[in-house]
């Protein structure tokens, strides 16, 4: 079995994060993961066991008390070593905002090939195919990086399998100062104040959207509520993120987050072509719009033509009764 | 300061973009070709920084077929001073790391101060090219900025990462992408129309980079999924609620 490297993004305070899962889950479907860690001090044994109980069946742990100062220039360092130590047949980052960063920079480093914002891999006779979902989930295109060091980003979400467990061997290293000669620098770090009650939108299995038509921040809430009453995440238009109701993070589509929940509730949102194409490969989408021609319902497999604001509290009222 | 902004002109996403099944590759035809919005705001950020300090040099570098002559000419009509179009037929479908190493060739003798990117195209949605020429070139990447602070000698602003926000900084020469937290691009006025005309535009091969056209991904496959149709569209007349519960509970949803 080929190695095959996982970059983990561990947050600045050590956190294992929501896309090591899956990422080690398709490692261990191409071969053998490698997992590889950047940290400002050693992993400790809880991280090393609960990357195991994950699928990891080994880690390059490298860690450096300046780990955090530059923009991803340790973890470039870090994969680079880990590469040239593991031969791996291909390296898997999550397509994260630091993730797809460092695979550009790893690639021309390395010379490898970037396979970029993938939803799936394969291995036949050793060699590498990788999925992608393109324009809104339209396409499905499969491609490879033939003579060259294939560097996947996976998008986050697209994988929902476990790797099994291992016990893993582990390699602890200090990174020495930073190879890339000039780097920017991080002055400050603050943490997003994200809700954990509620599931993260890459992957949850129900997501319920807001739109311009909610009509201010205040009764964005209504979205929530609904989200919270169906045990789904929170998402919203590019409208509903620029008038200011909720935070960027939260957008679908063409340039937003891309979803493939089970259920897609959209209130309040016209689906314009590039909402659709973040959305449009839901299972199941129950849309409530009070413009019979909106083109969202063109889409839905359920459309309500009516008011967010009379239907959805009846709804909450129902669910709640249910309960 | 001299600025270089790099502009990508892509399918417009306002329409159906369809893939060609036998290449892989987009069907320019089926779609209006125009400026990626993202590149516009890079523009518009190199702009802002010109109209505040005239002496500001911005040029536009966007690699494409020969048509992304139009996506330089509305740059320069917007308000850059120049452009330059690398135009090859070698480079049709080219993947990322080819864009970056053409793009970083064309880079390295325009002697930029700060190169401005989107943080993602909307055709590729890759959002690697930056790092790649930053690498390239041995430049500090500040990617995926929502604001920025422009000085002379060095530059600083906010990003966001899936951790939350960083302040971060840079001396120049430097590059930086930004995301749709910037500013929309300005429309172009019937004078910066006129004057686009008798600004230049130098147009360069591959070869003349001294890029040996080589791509590394190969694609092996594009299927195509059938469309989405509409399902059932009822009107409310207060018992919509009940039978969208009716709905979850049948389609077991909940
Ligand atoms: C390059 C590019 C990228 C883009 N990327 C994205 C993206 O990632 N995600 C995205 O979402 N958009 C994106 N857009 C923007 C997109 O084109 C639309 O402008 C946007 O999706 C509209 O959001 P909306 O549906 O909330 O607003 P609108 O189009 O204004 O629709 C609001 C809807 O609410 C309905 N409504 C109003 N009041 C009520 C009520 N009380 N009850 C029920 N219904 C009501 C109205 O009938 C209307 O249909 C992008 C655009 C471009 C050019
Ligand atoms: N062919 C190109 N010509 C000019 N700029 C490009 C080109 N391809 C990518 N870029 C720049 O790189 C950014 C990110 O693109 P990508 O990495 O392809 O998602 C874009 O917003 C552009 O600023």
């Amino acid at each position: 079995m080929p190695n095959i490297v996982v970059f983990i993004e561990l947050t600045h305070t050590t956190q294992i994060p929501a896309t090591a899962p899956g990422l080690l889950a398709l490692a261990a479907r191409l071969g053998t993961p490698i997992a590889v860690s950047v940290s400002q001090s050693p992993l400790n044994d809880e991280h090393i066991a609960a990357l195991g109980a994950q699928g990891a069946a080994h880690i390059y742990a490298t860690h450096s008390a300046q780990a955090y100062s530059t923009l991803n220039s340790y973890t470039v360092d870090a994969l680079e070593q880990a590469i040239s130590a593991h031969q791996p047949a291909a390296v898997l980052i999550p397509a994260s905002v630091d993730g797809r960063e460092i695979a550009g920079r790893l690639a021309v480093r390395t010379g490898g090939g970037v396979l970029a914002d993938v939803i799936d891999a394969h291995a036949h006779d050793g060699a590498i195919t990788a999925i992608h979902s393109v324009f809104g989930g339209h396409y499905t295109v499969a491609a490879s990086v033939p003579e060259a060091l294939p560097i996947l980003t996976l998008r986050a979400g697209a994988i929902d399998e476990i790797a099994p467990a291992h016990n893993p061997t582990v390699e602890h290293l200090e990174l020495g100062a930073h190879t890339a000669g000039r780097t920017a620098h991080i002055d400050a770090q603050s943490d997003a104040p994200y809700n954990t009650n509620r599931p993260e939108l890459r992957g949850a299995a129900t997501v319920v959207s807001g739109g311009r038509g909610l009509g201010s921040a205040q009764n964005f809430v209504l979205v929530e509520q609904l989200a919270d009453a169906l045990g789904g995440a929170v998402g919203a238009s590019r409208a509903a993120v620029d008038a200011g109701y909720i935070d960027h993070t939260a957008q679908v589509g063409q340039t937003g987050v891309s979803v493939s929940p089970q259920l897609y509730v959209a209130l309040g949102i016209s689906g314009a072509i590039q909402h659709r194409a973040g959305m449009q490969t839901a299972k199941t989408i129950i849309a409530i719009n009070k413009d019979e021609d909106a083109p969202i319902f063109e889409i839905a497999d359920l459309g309500i033509v009516g008011d967010v604001f009379s239907v959805v509290p009846q709804v909450i009222e129902l669910l709640k009764a249910r309960a | 300061m001299k600025i270089v902004v790099l502009v990508k002109q892509v399918p417009d996403t306002g329409e159906e973009r369809i893939l060609d099944a036998s290449t892989g590759l987009v069907d320019r035809d089926a779609n209006d070709p125009v400026i990626d919005e993202i590149s516009e705001r890079a523009l518009e950020a190199a702009l802002s920084v010109k109209d505040r300090d005239k002496s500001t040099e911005v040029v536009v570098l966007s690699m494409g077929p020969s048509d992304a002559s139009k996506a330089i000419r509305k740059a320069l009509s917007m308000g850059a001073d120049s452009g330059i179009h690398i135009l090859d037929d070698g480079l049709l479908g080219a993947d990322a790391t080819l864009t970056a190493q053409v793009l970083a060739a064309a880079l390295r003798n325009a002697d930029a101060d700060l190169v401005i990117t989107g943080n993602e195209s909307t055709d590729g949605r890759g959002g690697v090219v930056p790092a790649m020429i930053a690498e390239h070139l041995n430049l500090p990447l500040m990617g995926s900025l929502t604001t920025v602070n422009i000085g002379s000698a060095s530059i600083s602003g906010q990003r966001r990462n899936d951790e939350g926000t960083q302040d971060v900084s840079a001396d120049l020469p430097a590059i930086i992408s930004v995301t749709e937290g910037f500013a929309e691009a300005r429309f172009p006025n019937f004078k910066g129309i006129m004057g686009a005309k008798r600004k230049p535009v130098s147009t360069l091969a591959a070869a003349e980079l001294g890029v040996n056209i080589a791509a590394r991904t190969k694609i092996s496959s594009v299927e195509t999924r059938a469309p989405r149709s509409a399902g059932s569209t009822i009107i409310d007349e207060g018992q919509a609620a009940a039978q969208l519960v009716d709905f979850l509970t049948t389609n077991r949803l909940i």
